[in-house]
């Protein structure tokens, strides 16, 4: 079991709550997944800039100069944004692959939880709510965002194993279910040059839908894709930098809600993440179709 | 009437309060306001009352009911009406997955659409919707009736014993085992009882019967190289 949330605003004037918005759609959710939580957000982009979200055990120590230290290495302007164990660093877009590469001689202990113009992704182990306040989710805002509480079946009960998995940039996905052809496709892709850090079957899903789209599918064709190849249970839930996804596999026994109404789009493990959000009594609310693909962009 | 509002009190003090009812009660008639998604809510009830629940429901709703009528003018979560053994849950929304499923008799209701496995593992129990069903419907139904006003999905009545399912609309593929039956006066009239009884204005005539071949009950030997 586990407990996804998403929520794809249309109306602009939502957007600086989106944060609030997700986040007690998020803690709605903590029955469903306690060991860990996560969230990515996309919470705009400035012209050129690149976001990097990092995380550290050590973020004392990782932290301390790190913008100094890679600003040099890259010979650019770096910023460094903390909260608690993760950090943004934005850098000009062109540095994105090369800041990666240093960060990993730099700080080896580190993990880049995301890259892109405009995803952030938070994620660590602990109840929804706590890892919520540490992260000050409720205070950001953005145009879309996906969130994730985990109750772990098939890999570690680590910040690595929590979802958001990112595997491409400004790509994200969280998933309920499990895959059981995900070793297969783990070496496939790994010799196709995708980069997969773990061994949880969800960031196997996600680079397969990387894959697909470094291959030039839409988003709608690269979750189209998972119907055929990926193998198991799966509600998944996708964020690209301006679209929002959504597939279940044919049997489709994990759960999943939406609504929608002009002001957004929303998805739930259970009609009780979306009972907060404004206008839901007049909302069209549906249960999504088994082996369908529904997606939105801006 | 009786209310009990969910935003001032707990779901167990509400489920307490509800199963305490005995036959002879004279609060026979209860409202339960902000139901919110929540899971469980009216379940083991064993008393002739009438509960409306004012919005939506989250699993479980009017779970293992006798007697009750149950009525939910939202929409309702996975599992309403499982295992129910008498009485009647009308949906007015919406059913998530396995509504009614292992239910042995009652009557349950659905104004909207039902998704998949609806019906799975029925014992006795009569499920009319009014809307379309999901796939894996009737999944080794072993007694009562499924009526269907719309479509059915995949694998409809699948590994089927011998449940009555009668459906208007289209079917998308029959399960292993199921097939279509001739509809006997005795089915017209079963049908007109049931679409009478849920408030459904539908001609039985309308409808085609599907039943089980009967050819999973025995083992067959040809099917030995199969194991």
């Amino acid at each position: 079991m586990c407990g996804i949330v998403g929520l794809f605003l249309k109306d602009k004037s939502l957007e600086p709550k989106l944060g609030a918005m997700l986040t007690d759609m998020l803690v709605t959710m903590t029955d469903r997944g306690p060991d860990s939580a996560g969230i990515a957000i996309y919470g705009g982009s400035a012209q050129g800039q690149a976001k990097l979200t990092i995380q550290s055990d050590q973020a004392d120590a990782d932290f301390a100069a790190l913008a100094d230290d890679l600003s040099s290495a890259l010979g650019a302007a770096v910023t460094l944004h903390r909260k608690d164990t993760h950090a943004v660093l934005t850098l000009p877009a062109d540095k994105a692959a090369d800041a990666r590469a240093k960060l990993a001689d730099l700080r080896p202990g580190l993990r880049v939880m995301s890259d892109g113009e405009s995803i952030e992704i938070y994620k660590e182990v602990g109840l929804p709510k706590d890892v919520a306040r540490r992260f000050e989710l409720s205070s950001m805002s953005g145009t879309h965002g996906i969130g994730h509480t985990r109750m772990a079946t098939e890999s570690a009960v680590t910040t690595q194993g929590a979802h958001p998995f990112s595997t491409g940039a400004d790509q994200c996905l969280v998933h309920n279910g499990s895959l059981s052809n995900h070793n297969n496709w783990r070496r496939k892709l790994k010799r196709e040059g995708i980069r997969i850090e773990s061994m949880n079957d969800t960031e196997v899903g996600a680079a397969y839908l990387t894959w697909k789209m470094q291959n030039g599918a839409s988003l709608g064709e690269a979750l189209e894709g998972t119907l055929d190849d990926l193998d198991g249970f799966f509600t998944f839930v996708v964020g690209t930098k301006d679209g929002f996804g959504v597939v279940r596999d044919p049997i489709a026994c994990k759960p999943a809600v939406m609504a929608e109404t002009d002001q957004y789009v929303a998805f739930g493990s259970e009609y009780r993440a979306l009972v907060n959000l404004p206008g839901i009594e007049t909302a069209r609310v549906w249960e999504p179709e088994p082996a369908t693909v529904y997606f939105w962009s801006h | 009437m009786q209310t009990i509002d969910l935003a001032t009190q707990s779901l167990r003090e509400l489920n307490a309060t509800l199963q305490a009812q005995k036959d002879q009660t004279n609060a026979t008639s209860w409202e339960i306001l902000n139901p919110r998604g929540a899971h469980a809510i009216a379940v083991g009830l064993d008393a002739p009352i009438e509960v409306t629940v004012r919005g939506a429901t989250g699993y479980y709703c009017a779970g293992m009911n006798k007697q009750a009528t149950v009525h939910v003018t939202g929409s309702a979560g996975p599992g309403v009406a499982e295992n129910m053994m008498s009485g009647t849950v009308i949906i007015d929304g919406d059913a998530s997955q396995y509504a009614g499923a292992t239910g042995r008799g009652g009557l349950l209701v659905i104004k909207g659409n039902a998704s998949s496995r609806c019906g799975i593992s029925m014992k006795g129990i009569d499920i009319v919707v009014q809307g379309n069903i999901g796939h894996m419907s009737a999944f080794m139904g072993q007694a009562g009736n499924l009526v269907v006003c719309g479509d059915a999905g995949d694998a409809l009545g699948d590994s089927l014993y011998e449940a009555r399912l009668f459906v208007r609309g289209s079917v998308k593929s029959l399960g292993a085992d199921c097939i279509e039956k001739e509809m006997r006066p005795e089915h017209l009239e079963i049908l007109r009882d049931l679409l009478e009884r849920a408030g459904i204005d539908a001609k039985p005539e309308e409808f085609r019967r599907y039943g089980s071949a009967r050819k999973l009950y025995n083992f067959d030997i040809d099917n030995a190289a199969a194991y």
